[in-house]
Parts: C-alpha cells; sequence; structure tokens
C-alpha cells in the first residue's frame, strides 16, 4: 500500500446545494489535501459539533479542484441531513485522505470501463478524471431516471455513458448489470478493466460477470464506519485472506478478493 | 504547571490520560494525528495465545450518543504480536500496557503473561477479564462476573509476574463492587472500569439485530454516567488506583472520573471521532488544574463534595 499521511483539519464550506431530488454536492476547501488524493479515497466529516450523532460520516472525494475538495452525497439518515444544512462560510471537521483508492494503470488503457450503481458515482467521476487520457465506458445505473445523476460531468470529460433505469424511464430497461453482460458481448474492444461502486449486490453481480469474461475488475464498497483509520476493526469485510478493513485496506479491493 | 504524574503499582505515569484497549489500534493508525510521546500509556488491542479473525460483519453499529461493537477480539496473536506490533509500540516511548484475554481455558492469561513477563518493554499487563463478544463464551458467565473466579484468575496471575496488573471489570453485574475487592485481594495493582455495557439495537424493518452477533458492546457518551458512578462506588471500597473509562471524550468528561475517585482515565470511543481527544485532555486538565489553583491532580481523587 502507497504511504498516506492523514489530516485533520477544518474545511470551510464553498458551496452546498441540492442537484437531485436527493442529492446533494458540497465544495470545502482542504489546502492539506492538495496533491495527496487518489480517485477511490474518501473523508470523513463530523457533521455536529455534540455526540449526536456520535461518529464520523464517510464521503468519496468525488473530484479535487486545485484546494477544494467536492463530495456527493444522498440524503439517507440524521448525519447526511445535517452536513446538508451547512451553509457557504461555515466549517466542517474532517479527516482524509482515507483507505486506498483505485489502481492505477502505468500507462493508459486502450479503454476503460466504469460501472456505477446510484451514488456510486460518486468516486468514479474524479476516476475519470484521472483516467481521461484513455478511452472510458461509463456505465450508471438506477431504479429511475430521478435518480441517474452524473452524466453530464462523464460526458464533459470525454467519456461515452450509457444509462439503465429498473423502470426503463431512461436508458436500457433493467439493472446496470444486464446492461454491463450485454454490452461485453456485442463490443469489438474489451475493457482492460472494470471499476464499480455501488450497492453491494450490484457489485456481487459486476464481479460475476467480470469474473466469467475474464477482466479484471476493482470494486469500492461501501460500509459503516466507527473510525475509517484502521484502528477499530469494526467495518470488517471477508475476502480470500480473512477479514480486512475496508476503511484501511480497501474501499477498493480486486473483485475476486472478497466473499460475497 | 500542576503535577500531572500518577503511580499504579511499580508503573509511573507522567500523566493520567491513557487510550483504551481495542479504541487505538496498535497505536500506529494515530501516529500521523497526535505526538504519541505525549500520552501518560497507551493499552494495546486485546492479544489471545492464538491469532483470532473476529466475529462476522456487521460488527458495529451507532446508538444514540454510543457505539455498539461486537468485533470479537479479532487480534494476530501474541506471538506476531510481540514480533511485528512490539517493536513498533515500543519507538513511541510511552508506557505499553497489553491487555490479554483468553479464549476458553482460563489458563491461557497464565500463559500469555508467562510470555510477556520476559519482556521489558511491556509495562504493565491488563487482564480483560470482561470482553463481552467472545463467541466461545456466548452465554457463559464472564470471569468478571464472578467474584470468585476473579480472585482466582488474578491470584494466579499475581504468583507469575512481578509487572503491574490492571485488571479490566465489566459492567454487567449487580453489584461492581464485590468484583474490584476479590481483583483487589488477589493482588491485583489497579482496577480498569469499566468495559462495555451489554446492548442490543433492532433494525424493524428487517428484523433483524443490526450487528451480526445480535447483541454486543455498548460504549460512548451514553455510557458515561453509569461509568462514573461504578468508579465512585468502586472508589470508596478498594484502596487500589482506579483507571476511569467509559464516554471519556474531552476535559470535562474526564474530570468526572477524577471527581469520582479515578487515578487516571482512558479514552476509547472518542479516539474514533476525534482522533487528538486524549492530548487535547491532557493539556485541558492540566489548565483547570491551573485555573482552580490545585497543584496536583490527586488533589481532585478525594474532593467530591456529596450531600452539601
Amino acid at each position: 500500500m502507497p504511504s498516506n499521511k492523514l489530516f485533520q483539519f477544518k474545511a470551510k464550506v464553498i458551496a452546498n446545494k441540492r442537484v437531485g431530488k436527493n442529492y446533494f454536492h458540497c465544495i470545502f476547501s482542504a489546502h492539506s489535501l492538495r496533491q495527496a488524493v487518489r480517485p477511490g479515497q474518501f473523508v470523513e466529516i463530523k457533521v455536529s459539533a455534540g455526540p449526536e450523532p456520535l461518529l464520523r460520516r464517510p464521503f468519496s472525494i468525488h473530484r479535487m479542484k486545485g484546494a477544494n475538495v467536492e463530495i456527493l452525497y444522498e440524503l439517507v439518515g440524521k448525519g447526511t441531513e445535517l452536513l446538508s444544512q451547512k451553509g457557504a462560510g461555515e466549517y466542517l471537521d474532517v479527516i482524509g485522505p482515507l483507505g486506498n483508492g483505485f489502481t492505477l494503470p502505468l500507462t493508459p488503457y486502450p479503454l476503460s470501463l466504469l460501472v456505477a450503481g446510484g451514488m456510486g458515482v460518486a468516486p468514479l467521476v474524479y476516476l475519470a478524471e484521472i483516467l481521461k487520457r484513455s478511452k472510458i465506458l461509463v456505465l450508471i445505473g438506477a431504479q429511475s431516471k430521478s435518480g441517474i445523476i452524473c452524466e453530464k460531468e462523464f460526458k464533459d470529460l470525454g467519456c461515452s455513458v450509457k444509462i439503465a433505469t429498473d423502470d426503463g424511464s431512461c436508458g436500457f430497461r433493467g439493472k446496470v448489470t444486464e446492461l454491463l453482460s450485454n454490452i461485453l458481448v456485442t463490443m469489438d474492444c474489451r475493457p482492460a478493466t472494470i471499476y464499480a461502486c455501488g450497492p453491494r449486490p450490484m457489485l456481487k453481480a459486476v464481479a460475476e460477470i467480470a469474473q466469467k469474461e475474464n477482466i479484471p475488475a476493482q470494486i469500492s464498497l461501501e460500509e459503516h464506519m466507527a473510525c475509517g483509520i484502521g484502528a477499530c476493526l469494526g467495518c470488517a469485510v471477508n475476502t480470500r485472506a480473512g477479514y480486512k478493513r475496508v476503511c484501511k485496506d480497501g474501499p477498493v479491493f480486486g473483485a475476486e478478493e472478497i466473499i460475497w | 504547571m500542576a503535577n500531572l504524574n500518577i503511580s499504579i503499582g511499580k508503573l509511573k505515569l507522567k500523566n493520567p490520560v491513557m487510550v483504551a484497549s481495542g479504541t487505538f489500534g496498535y497505536a500506529e493508525e494515530f501516529s500521523d494525528f497526535i505526538d504519541l510521546k505525549k500520552l501518560g500509556a497507551i493499552v494495546t488491542k486485546t492479544i489471545t495465545l492464538r491469532p483470532r479473525q473476529g466475529n462476522a460483519a456487521p460488527r458495529t453499529c451507532e446508538t444514540p450518543a454510543g457505539l455498539l461493537n461486537s468485533i470479537g477480539l479479532e487480534n494476530p496473536g501474541v506471538d506476531k504480536f510481540i514480533k511485528d506490533k512490539l517493536p513498533v509500540l515500543k519507538e513511541y516511548h510511552v508506557p505499553i500496557i497489553v491487555s490479554i484475554a483468553s479464549e476458553r481455558d482460563p489458563e491461557e492469561f497464565v500463559e500469555l503473561t508467562h510470555r510477556l513477563d520476559r519482556i521489558k518493554e511491556v509495562a504493565a499487563i491488563e487482564l480483560n477479564i470482561s470482553c463481552p463478544n467472545i463467541r466461545e463464551k456466548k452465554g457463559k458467565r464472564l470471569i468478571s462476573q464472578d467474584a470468585l473466579a476473579t480472585h482466582g484468575l488474578v491470584k494466579a496471575v499475581r504468583k507469575i509476574t512481578n509487572k503491574t496488573l490492571i485488571t479490566k471489570l465489566t459492567p454487567n453485574v449487580t453489584d461492581i463492587t464485590e468484583i474490584a475487592l476479590a481483583a483487589e485481594s488477589a493482588g491485583s495493582d489497579g482496577l480498569a472500569l469499566i468495559n462495555t455495557l451489554a446492548g442490543m439495537i433492532i433494525d424493524i424493518e428487517k428484523r433483524r439485530p443490526k450487528i451480526a452477533m445480535a447483541s454486543g458492546g455498548l460504549s460512548g457518551p451514553a455510557i458515561r454516567p453509569v461509568a462514573v458512578r461504578m468508579v465512585w462506588e468502586v472508589h470508596q471500597k478498594v484502596k487500589i488506583p482506579l483507571i476511569g473509562m467509559g464516554g471519556v471524550s474531552d476535559t470535562r468528561s474526564a474530570l468526572e472520573f477524577f471527581l469520582a475517585g479515578a487515578t487516571a482515565v482512558a479514552v476509547g470511543t472518542a479516539n474514533f471521532i476525534n482522533p487528538k481527544t486524549s492530548v487535547e485532555i491532557i493539556a485541558g486538565i492540566g489548565k483547570y488544574l491551573c485555573k482552580t489553583n490545585l497543584k496536583d491532580i490527586k488533589a481532585l481523587q478525594n474532593s467530591l463534595k456529596i450531600n452539601g
């Protein structure tokens, strides 16, 4: 694992806006993270000053622009609700950059395939930015059209984007992993690597498809965490090498490592 | 500058703030955030004779002002600990208190102590006879839920080591002072209290417990009043030093424990939220003593006013 110095700092909120039905986009200043962040890494934010909620909340790094970090999040509970109420000029208590991040190619791949389920787009936009010298195909899945975000961001980075929705309200009707299977059958050029982030059942399906097609896949797991720095051993995931910590040994794993 | 030195048995600490077992990894995880040299002592994650994988996931769940966990003492085992972890730990130049536990047979405490007794970097041994999360012991009584068993265990370990022994007690008992007295009379040099409170949290949609082992141990600010009360009760009955823990998350909460009679405190769950908590408390205690014109942390110990 590469050396990775951690920082704890007060980050000034620059913007924090609703970008979809239940999605928010937050930009904060983070001078100490400049140049230190790999795609797939995350930060932990304390959203309240007191003991409620007690723990920090983990958020993938969505983009880096100079010394500004961007995160994308969905309102799912008390923590994200409090975060959504932070306005420009307020401060967040942030720890990062955490986790291992995606393994990047030494020379650009001819083609990379990114697969996102819902909020799983969050770390993949930053990844696409770093990979952009290669051709990138992005598959985004959600239950319906309102759950699809970041299509424009990927396109602006020069990626091809295909959408899958369970209800067929946008793009392919069905699971993004069915779309993935279909595409791999018809594709002329095979992707060098599949990068995926999303709900666990989706990642499991991606792992199975990647294994069947014999394509290496890197998946980013999401897990509740207590510490985020590898100390509490709470976010355990069962792998072929025993339990590993999602926060420190991950969140990115080789798809073949995980015992689902 | 007020005097923050304290001692527990032969162990002398430059200040009374430690980090609690299981909440600080093997310290390296915190080296980017704080100057580890400033800590009073580091208590390691509990070590067992054999390596342990730990329990199935999910292992933790947030609760109101608390954290429920069932990690299951995941650790590399004593051999690997001595070979890989201890050499790193000793570089921090802080007293290292090694927490140990048995899995099946209490005799394992004796074996573990025997192994650690020879190592000079081990400043003290903490007997974790109160972990609620060992699968092999589910449904059985913990050693620290039985005064006789506690006495027997501490005595057996005491017989084979001159190192400082700290016994960690469970709050899941009717009368913690009975257990405390048993450990003291068997030769424990200090008591660590409290371990986690047994708890459970249920997902009503899935109709399932939120952690895989169903129940676990509750920690954090939610349990602090229970911990302070237990320190206070035990302080009135025993003479050996007490290390208070359970929701120590800032200077004010640490001071509550000293006023209840603790000689030292340990920061636990708060390390997960603010990794600088322990060093902030060390500075905060100094300021408080200065502000209140006290020259020594020990002056707080018997200064609690009860009934007027």
